[in-house]
């Protein structure tokens, strides 16, 4: 067993043991676990709409992924996400409601600007981690909850009068195809999953091909070394979160361009971009992991939705069931050194 | 309004309101100190929140005036067995401390959130009617002025926050308990050779903090939301851990920032009635404990120096 | 015969590799015994089985005769035992009696009778010659005091047996002579010590007896008496060693690096590099002698650019690089092979071929506008690890799965294929058996005849001696004697090292 098929294992064996552990709960609660994962399922790919809502779904995980992934190979735990991505739809629609550009452009400005948004955001903890050695993780937490209340202030007082939610932005910004969405049963699901794979790609690119690449893995393998090779170490950290930032600015501007058109006023975050987190883990930190990853917890959040109404459960389950995966994959080693105990048996 | 009306109005929020965070930032320090990081603060006072709403809504009539204390402990053995996943899985299966932890605060907002559609059949609990009474503390209130603000009409559960911090500093620098959660967190293969278990002090640190924690949730629920939802904790988990970072992982430092803390969240709460702050945007006030946080950890901390061993796994024949 | 100690038969795995194979080890009472090996050999690894640390797959313990079972150090103390630790095990923020209890803390009323610690500790002081300051915390004391530290805190659990890993590492030869007056009073007091090394000097010097290890083997045991160090060298690499390098006589011609009034902070602003003044000239290859912390480090940082220079000039070939940034005193001509290969030297998470381009990535031909050009990456790759016999399945391989000697031989291979003006190599040999030894000598004596510069740092006074044309002693961050290596000796240098004048060591007979 080599360890390519080891590493592909683990984040399988994780899930199982997830769903199992969900089912456990399902039934020690007085629910039918059958009922409810077939409740599940059904939500994902019962018909066309849902199947046309769960890429819809996956496409801002994916991308959140793409950010938690991006940071992690680079040494550097962004937790900020959610924050990046609430910044990221804010700006997103203002673009697409303040601004009169013609098709094609309006909605390529509006991604751009997202992106933009949410690198700036990500380039607070980046610069604080690179000059202060203050550890991102806090700062990009509290940065979240600062988010959450700046975006809904502008909301309020600068994008609309006071009300709680803005009104639709320009068809020239929308990400939305009455193509997709025809032969989907008028789901939701918009053209934003191109730029969640385009994310993938060019992810993949700058860490694997290119010299950039090169530098930003190193500083997060060995800041050390890196600087004794004359690479910028602060210069690295800051790109790095940049990047993560923006590609968690994009991810909301899927939800701001593609699944809603429309911002309004949040009472709470919006959760994907800390699912954006089990999503880079389930999917090793790699570019296709991640796709497949994020097409997995798309289903699951979809397919939850379904379950309150035929099996009675709590959408909640599948929260439980996603946590216990982080920490079924988080504790790797132990269904590593099971695997291997495996193969020695299997040797012998 | 005077000077002396607006400490009134200030300082018994700011005590209240630091309370909690007093009692999970002592729960990080003893974590941290055995060298695991406890990112899941947060999720262990969500844990804590909702045992002690959950056990009051349940117990309250029965307990009476009994209940919240109960609550509370009822909330510390909750925080101690879920801050136990953080701990096998960060110390026996060796998993990266910040991605457990970050697990465990999801464990907790879903876990707690399904319990609570489960029971109720609704997304948020009732309030509770039993809670904590405000009284005056004998003698100290009757100090002039200063025992009007700071000893009058308050919580007891919030000075007993503030005297645990000095009875953990006790403990962590005076005792042989204390001397060998330093050791273990500064230098786990040296504490090995002098035959302390580092596994077992890690583990006591990992629980101690999720008691800690359990009864900080169960504080905060209490006396500041008296119910449980899904923005019961919002945040206070982290600013606890920034407390302790800042405090630079001393009791009492820790003690002072939850303070700090605690004003700065009392602001944002209060801050609209006082006449210096009425005139600022509501969004500057909420917004405000979480900058300063930043700015106290950028501007103060600088090179704050964590135990030398946290966030390390400790594996024996690593040379 | 009363032996103190028997092991029997002992083996010790760990994943991939079996550390002790079937090894015999017995000590008298009252000796002084040596367990010999190279690095890597297994030694550490047998004697923290003694104590407690690693359980043995196979094999027994008897400690006075009886068979015991040590599964903690807890136990190994109880027995009598005690470790004196290469790396020493000493928590830097705790006070030098804080260590010393740690585990076994005197109470009061269930708090730490640091009265009573005082005590103890200064009796045990005193009775032994062991010399600290009690209260001082352990991260600003010496070494030769964290070194005492250590030996106090065996002897404060009532240890008979003591276990000495590597003691003479951070030493000066000074300090050594003052540790062997301990050990011998140690004998004296009715002890038993278990030496571990891989210093032949020492264990002619101070030992009775010898057991030699190699890969994992016992070869067997000697005495001292009947036996030498060609013989002992011999037995622990499993052939015939060549000590001194073949050199022919160099011819230096220019000056390349000339360093001169330097002053350097080191991290706590301390002035670590005093007015410094040194040249190498092309052709020749310059050692820097001295004990670890006095500055060396902070030299080597200041030149490569890691380190901001204070006041003072360096000179490359005339031209001042003075303030330049690591890169640009990379393309000014300065190759450096860094003290700490994992720390500095190597991103071990990257494969050998990234590695090898670590320092050359970013320019034509292994990049071109910000692309990676793997095929030229992996073609260079492959022709040094070729031409430096770096031993490695491939090129694509994680630097983390090669072993010390073949990490060092690419640092290495990489550093020199530049074709530099000036090498720098700190500490190059550290941690490497003696085929790689032999192996790195060689290369830089290669430089040196093909008019190069080097500069050479190693605490290490045998190496220094051995492949330097000059030798410059550095004491409190300053060159305090620069000496021809044929016209000293080890004592003097030692003196040198440790701050005396060069008239006084001169003067110096036999102490």
């Amino acid at each position: 067993m080599s360890k390519r098929t080891v590493n592909l294992l683990v984040p399988i064996i994780a899930v199982l043991l997830g769903l199992l552990a969900g089912a456990i709960i399902m039934l020690v609660s007085g629910y039918n676990p059958i009922l409810g994962y077939s409740a599940l399922l059904e939500g994902v790919i019962g018909n066309e709409y849902n199947i046309g809502e769960t890429i819809r779904q996956a496409t801002p995980l994916i991308l959140a992924g793409l950010a938690v992934a991006f940071a992690f190979k680079t040494g550097l735990f962004n937790i900020g996400v959610e924050g990046q991505l609430i910044m990221g739809w804010f700006a997103a629609v203002w673009v697409g409601i303040a601004f009169d550009l013609p098709a094609g452009v309006h909605v390529i400005v509006a991604i751009l600007a997202a992106a933009v948004a949410g690198a700036l955001w990500a380039a607070i903890p980046g610069i604080l981690k690179a000059k202060l050695r203050v550890h991102e993780v806090i700062v990009s937490i509290m940065l979240n909850y600062t988010a959450l209340y700046v975006t809904n202030y502008l909301i309020r007082n600068v994008l609309t009068d006071n009300s709680d939610t803005t009104e639709r932005i320009a068809e020239t910004a929308s990400l939305r195809s009455e193509f997709l969405s025809s032969f989907t049963d008028h789901s939701r699901f918009h053209w934003g999953i191109i730029v969640a794979i385009l994310g993938a790609i060019i992810m993949w690119f700058i860490l694997e091909k290119t010299k950039t690449g090169y530098e930003l893995k190193a500083v997060g393998f060995n800041e050390e070394a890196s600087r004794y090779a004359g690479m910028n170490v602060s210069k690295n950290i800051i790109l790095s979160m940049v990047i993560s930032g923006a590609l968690a600015g994009l991810a909301g501007a899927m939800e701001g361009l593609g699944t809603y058109e429309f911002t309004s006023v949040k009472s709470g975050f919006t959760g994907i971009g800390f699912d954006g987190i089990a999503v880079a883990l389930l999917g090793g930190n790699t570019a296709i992991g991640v796709i497949l990853a994020g097409t997995l917890f798309g289903a699951l959040k979809m397919g939850a939705l379904n379950m309150p109404f035929e099996a009675g459960v709590p959408n909640e389950l599948v929260d439980i069931v996603i946590a216990l995966i982080i920490f079924f994959v988080a504790s790797s080693y132990v269904i590593r050194v099971f695997l291997e105990r495996k193969k020695r048996k299997g040797a012998k | 309004m005077s000077f002396v009306d607006i400490l009134h109005i200030i300082i018994p929020s700011m005590i209240a309101l630091a309370a909690p965070l007093i009692f999970t930032a002592i729960g990080g320090v003893f974590s941290e100190r055995t060298g695991v990081v406890n990112i899941g603060l947060e999720g262990l006072m969500v844990f804590g929140a909702f045992t002690s709403i959950v056990f009051t809504l349940t117990f309250g009539d029965a307990l009476g005036g009994l209940t919240p204390w109960l609550a509370i402990i009822a909330a510390m053995v909750v925080g101690m067995l879920f801050s136990l996943l953080h701990a096998v899985a960060s110390i026996t299966f060796r998993a990266d401390q910040t991605v457990s932890g970050v697990a465990l605060n999801f464990l907790a907002a879903g876990l707690c959130l399904f319990l609570v559609k489960l029971m109720y059949d609704k997304g948020q609990t009732d309030r509770i009617s039993v809670r904590f009474n405000k009284t005056d503390i004998p003698i100290l209130s009757d100090i002039p002025v200063i025992g009007d603000i700071f000893f009058s009409n308050v919580y007891v559960i919030s000075y007993i926050a503030i005297l645990v911090p000095f009875i953990v500093w006790y403990v962590l620098f005076k005792t042989p308990f204390g001397l060998r959660i330093r050791a273990v967190g500064e230098h786990p293969m040296a504490a090995d050779t002098m035959g302390v278990n580092v596994s077992k002090i890690r583990y006591l640190g990992v629980v101690l903090s999720g008691a800690f924690a359990g009864i900080g949730g169960a504080i905060h629920a209490i006396t500041v939301t008296n119910d449980f939802s899904h923005s019961t904790i919002n945040g206070q988990g982290f600013m606890a851990l920034a407390a302790m970072i800042f405090g630079k992982w001393h009791p009492l430092g820790a003690l002072g920032a939850a303070l700090f803390f605690g004003l700065a969240q009392s602001l944002s709460v209060v801050g609209g009635s006082l006449p210096f702050f009425s005139g600022i945007p509501k969004v500057y006030l909420d917004i405000l404990p979480y900058v300063l946080t930043i700015i106290a950890l950028a501007g103060f901390i600088g090179r704050a120096d964590a135990p030398k061993a946290s966030g390390k796994p400790y594996i024996k024949g690593n040379r | 015969m009363e032996y103190v100690i028997e092991m029997l038969d002992i083996r010790k795995e760990f994943p991939g590799i079996v550390a002790n194979d079937n090894i015999t080890l017995q000590v008298k009472k009252g000796e002084i015994h040596a367990l010999l090996g190279e690095n890597g050999a297994g030694k550490s690894t047998l004697m923290n089985v003694l104590f407690g640390l690693y359980q043995p797959e196979k094999g027994e313990i008897r400690v006075n005769g009886e068979k015991v079972h040590i599964s903690n150090p807890n136990i190994a103390n109880d027995l009598g035992i005690g470790m004196v630790h290469q790396h020493f095990m000493l928590v830097d923020p705790l006070t030098v009696t804080e260590n010393i209890i740690l585990g076994k803390e005197p109470t009061k009323f269930g708090k730490i009778n640091l009265k009573e610690a005082s005590k103890e500790v200064k009796k045990i002081s005193d009775q032994y010659g062991l010399s600290v300051d009690p209260d001082a915390k352990i991260a600003d004391i010496s070494v030769g005091m964290q070194q005492r530290v250590e030996i106090l805190k065996t002897l404060y659990r009532g240890a008979n047996i003591l276990i000495f890993d590597e003691p003479t590492a951070v030493l000066t030869p000074q300090e050594i002579k003052e540790l062997i007056s301990i050990m011998k009073k140690l004998i004296a007091e009715g002890k038993s010590i278990i030496l571990i090394t891989h210093k032949l000097k020492e264990i002619m010097e101070v030992c009775d007896r010898v057991t030699v290890i190699r890969k994992g083997q016992g070869i067997g045991t000697v005495n001292v008496a009947e036996t030498n160090e060609n013989e002992l060298a011999s037995l622990m690499v499993g052939r015939e060693v060549v000590f001194k390098t073949e050199k022919k006589e160099g011819h230096p011609k220019q000056d390349v690096l000339k360093i001169e009034n330097l002053v350097v902070k080191d991290a706590r602003h301390v002035t670590a590099v005093n007015n410094l003044s040194l040249n190498v000239r092309a052709g020749e290859i310059v050692g820097i002698a001295g004990v670890d912390g006095n500055g060396q480090s902070e030299l080597i940082e200041a030149i490569t650019g890691l380190r901001k220079v204070e006041s003072g000039t360096i000179r490359l070939n005339d031209k001042e690089i003075t303030k330049f940034t690591p890169r640009k005193v990379t393309e000014s001509g300065v190759a450096h092979i860094p003290q700490d290969r994992h720390k500095h030297g190597l991103v071990l998470d990257y494969s050998m071929s990234d590695n090898i381009v670590l320092q050359t990535y970013y320019k034509k031909p292994y990049s071109n506008y910000g692309v990676l050009n793997q095929k030229e990456i992996v073609k260079k790759a492959k022709k040094i690890i070729e031409e430096f016999d770096v031993r490695t399945p491939s090129e694509s391989t994680l630097a983390r799965a090669l072993s010390g000697g073949n990490q060092q031989k690419a640092i290495i291979g990489r550093e020199i294929d530049r074709n530099p003006d000036l090498l720098i190599a700190a500490q190059p040999t550290r941690g490497l058996d003696v085929g790689a030894i032999e192996f790195i000598h060689k290369r830089l004596i290669e430089q040196r005849d093909q008019g190069k510069a080097v500069l050479l740092v190693s605490f290490e006074l045998d190496e220094i001696m051995n492949v330097s044309d000059r030798i410059a002693v550095m004491y409190e961050g300053q060159v305090v004697a620069v000496v021809n290596p044929k016209e000293t000796t080890e004592q003097e240098l030692g003196l040198l090292m440790a701050g005396s004048k060069r008239k006084e060591a001169g003067e110096v007979n036999n102490v």
